[in-house]
């Protein structure tokens, strides 16, 4: 058990809450790093993945997880954000310039969708948004002048100033660097004003309101941030796999990310980025476990969609708080250790009546 | 006079689509209405609908009335115990894990069927009295299958109709979803209401299924027609249930006037810039209620 004197104000609001957290995360960052050397290329083309999903979900956990809106048309930012790379690197624009100017645009129509988000609550919004990601799947397929429609598009391997990332292991820097940015993009933007004020919209909007936060500009402004991190991972995505097609950002896709921060744990950054390590490695799990599962069940190609689907359905039901939930109760069992209550993270109901007064 | 009957053509089998639109739609609105929880699965009620009418008509030789009366009660029997296992102990937590927790469920089931031995991931047909019959009227010619899901849909209405308006539990079911806790205090059972209403609208689902396999055939992506159903419940104004039949039928007709007069694209997309339309415009829908927000 740790005691905490605070001495001022700004000490709540610090990126590191203790002097070992930065340690910690030292160690961490440095570790990341020498991994590529301990693993083989295709161990490091899954990590690939999964930081470049991560990119994706912190972005959506800063809609989703903080400010409350709900997002079932992520993929058409990804989706966005992937053509509009993969369009501008073709007619010759470098990737340190495409790559922005994907999230830039997919912050763009970010902001288009989060005006009718203004008006709507919970469902309506999920529904619009799923509206929109057909759209624009249907937009990506008819343009074909523009995007080879079904076809799909071939794109080069990312490079800046002359270096090709073209290798497992320089690709995995490059996200790297991005996620760390990201990561800490996410942990200011949360501690700044605008955070906060996303986080009181999460929690009442009526409240929020009541203090004099707008709500047009903190909601557009958080479709708009979390587009524009899904637009730069879909840019990584066009990037790393060299040939997107419009069959990768459909609903499903979308339904995915939101999986992703569900599993990894709502409103905290880390599960973001357990989610996204989660669901990027489940594959993995299942081919490598195959040979030990009875036959009925390995050939099945429903495996993995099924499990996706029980792993939502279990987590909700048992663990609201994800695996980051999992994380805190172990360390706080530990913290706490002969004094361990299962009451402390006991959830509270709400009984009044939520979407419809 | 043959662009007129084109286009009653195309308009007829627009709403026999509408219809179906509207039976799914019809299930969230019973759901939403009652519990507020939107069922993102209701589309893979038809999946398993119609692959269980498959399975009786195709592989067992059973008719196809009793074959749907059979799928309509296998079907309530599943969204009961959905209702029971899955969704009760989540009463009372926030919308969102509610909402989060059906679409796993939507995923878990379409990828169950397609493990199912015998099911899996093909497309199936299978022989309904209305296969192949058409009907004639001067120079239209009709297809008995559209016909039939029209007429059925009607008859399924009427029964529910009647059912809300004059048995003691369809106005207990009424009571609780314009106030749960009044309904308390009058002796409903409001556990009982939930379960009932899962049933109910896993059955309403599981017609629509058996209703659109003819149209579409049987296939394990054909929950994602369902989809389609949430336009035509916005448009209704979630919460009607009037509403939700309407919009079916208007979200059926443009789409299939869509898919003869526009270019290729617009059918699969007209449901949902038609959704997007009504949001910003009139987000309450044609026969919502706007209802202010009290603290």
């Amino acid at each position: 058990m740790r005691f905490l004197t605070k001495k001022s104000y700004y000490e709540d609001i610090r990126i590191f809450k203790y002097g070992s957290t930065f340690f910690w995360y030292l160690a961490l960052v440095i570790g990341c790093c020498l991994l590529p050397l301990v693993l083989d290329d295709y161990l490091v083309s899954i990590l690939n993945l999964t930081c470049m999903y991560s990119i994706a979900t912190v972005g959506l956990m800063l809609l989703t997880g903080y400010t409350g809106q709900i997002s079932m048309g992520h993929a058409a930012f990804f989706g966005i954000g992937a053509y509009t790379s993969a369009i501008l690197t073709s007619k010759g624009m470098p990737f340190i310039l495409a790559m922005p100017a994907a999230g830039v645009l997919a912050g763009f129509v970010g902001i288009f969708i989060g005006l009718p988000a203004l008006r709507l609550a919970g469902l309506y919004l999920a529904i619009a948004t799923m509206g929109f990601g057909f759209i624009i799947e249907e937009i990506l397929v008819r343009w074909e002048s523009m995007t080879n429609g079904n076809m799909g598009m071939m794109v080069d391997p990312p490079s800046i100033g002359g270096f090709w990332f073209d290798t497992e292991t320089h690709f995995y820097y490059l996200t790297l660097v991005l996620l760390i940015l990201t990561i800490l993009a996410a942990r200011n933007i949360l501690r700044s004003p605008t955070g906060r004020a996303m986080i009181a919209i999460r929690d009442s909007e009526v409240a929020a309101q009541a203090m004099g936060i707008s709500m047009a500009k903190y909601k557009t402004m958080a479709f708009a941030i979390s587009a524009f991190f899904a637009g730069v991972a879909g840019s990584l995505y066009a990037h790393k796999l060299t040939f997107i097609n419009p069959e990768s950002f459909t609903i499903l896709v979308s339904i995915e990310f939101l999986a992703m921060i569900i599993i990894g744990g709502l409103g905290s950054l880390h599960g973001g980025i357990y989610g996204a390590a989660f669901i990027i490695f489940l594959p993995q799990l299942i081919i490598m476990t195959k040979d030990y599962m009875p036959k009925f069940i390995a050939d099945q190609t429903g495996l993995e969609p099924a499990l996706y689907g029980l792993m939502i359905i279990l987590f909700i039901l048992f663990e609201p708080m994800g695996i980051y939930g999992i994380w805190r109760k172990t360390k706080f069992f530990f913290e706490m250790f002969p004094l361990y209550k299962k009451g402390t993270f006991k959830r509270e109901r709400k009984y009044f009546k939520a979407e419809r007064h | 006079m043959e662009i007129v009957n084109e286009i009653i053509q195309t308009i007829l089998s627009g709403i026999s689509i509408g219809c179906i639109y509207g039976l799914v739609a019809l299930g969230f609105v019973l759901i939403f209405k009652a519990t507020e929880v939107i069922n993102f699965a209701q589309g893979e009620m038809m999946v398993i609908g119609a692959f269980i009418t498959y399975t009786l008509i195709t592989l067992w030789g059973i008719p196809y009335w009793a074959a749907l009366l059979l799928t309509t009660i296998a079907l309530g029997i599943f969204g009961m115990i959905l209702e029971r296992i899955v969704l009760r102990p989540l009463i009372g937590e926030p919308v969102f894990a509610i909402v989060m927790l059906t679409i796993g469920l939507g995923y878990f089931v379409r990828a169950f069927v397609s493990m199912v031995p015998g099911w899996g991931t093909d497309t199936y047909g299978f022989r309904t009295p209305f296969t192949d019959k058409t009907v004639t009227y001067g120079a239209l010619i009709l297809s008995w299958e559209h016909l039939a899901v029209i007429l059925m849909t009607l008859a399924l209405i009427l029964v529910l109709f009647a059912f809300f308006r004059f048995t003691r539990i369809g106005v207990a079911m009424r009571a609780t979803s314009q106030n749960q806790l009044a309904a308390v205090y009058m002796g409903i059972s409001v556990n009982r209401v939930f379960s009932l209403t899962w049933t109910i609208s896993a059955a309403l689902g599981g017609v629509g299924g058996i209703l659109l396999a003819p149209i579409t055939f049987v296939h394990m992506n054909m929950g994602f027609i369902g989809l389609k159903a949430f336009p035509a419940a916005v448009l209704g104004g979630f919460g009607s249930i009037p509403g939700a039949i309407v919009g079916g039928l208007i979200i059926g007709v443009t789409e299939s006037l869509s898919g003869v007069y526009l270019p290729i694209g617009w059918k699969d997309i007209a449901a949902w810039i038609i959704l997007i339309a009504v949001l910003i415009i009139r987000p309450q829908g044609l026969f919502g209620i706007q209802e202010k927000k009290k603290v």
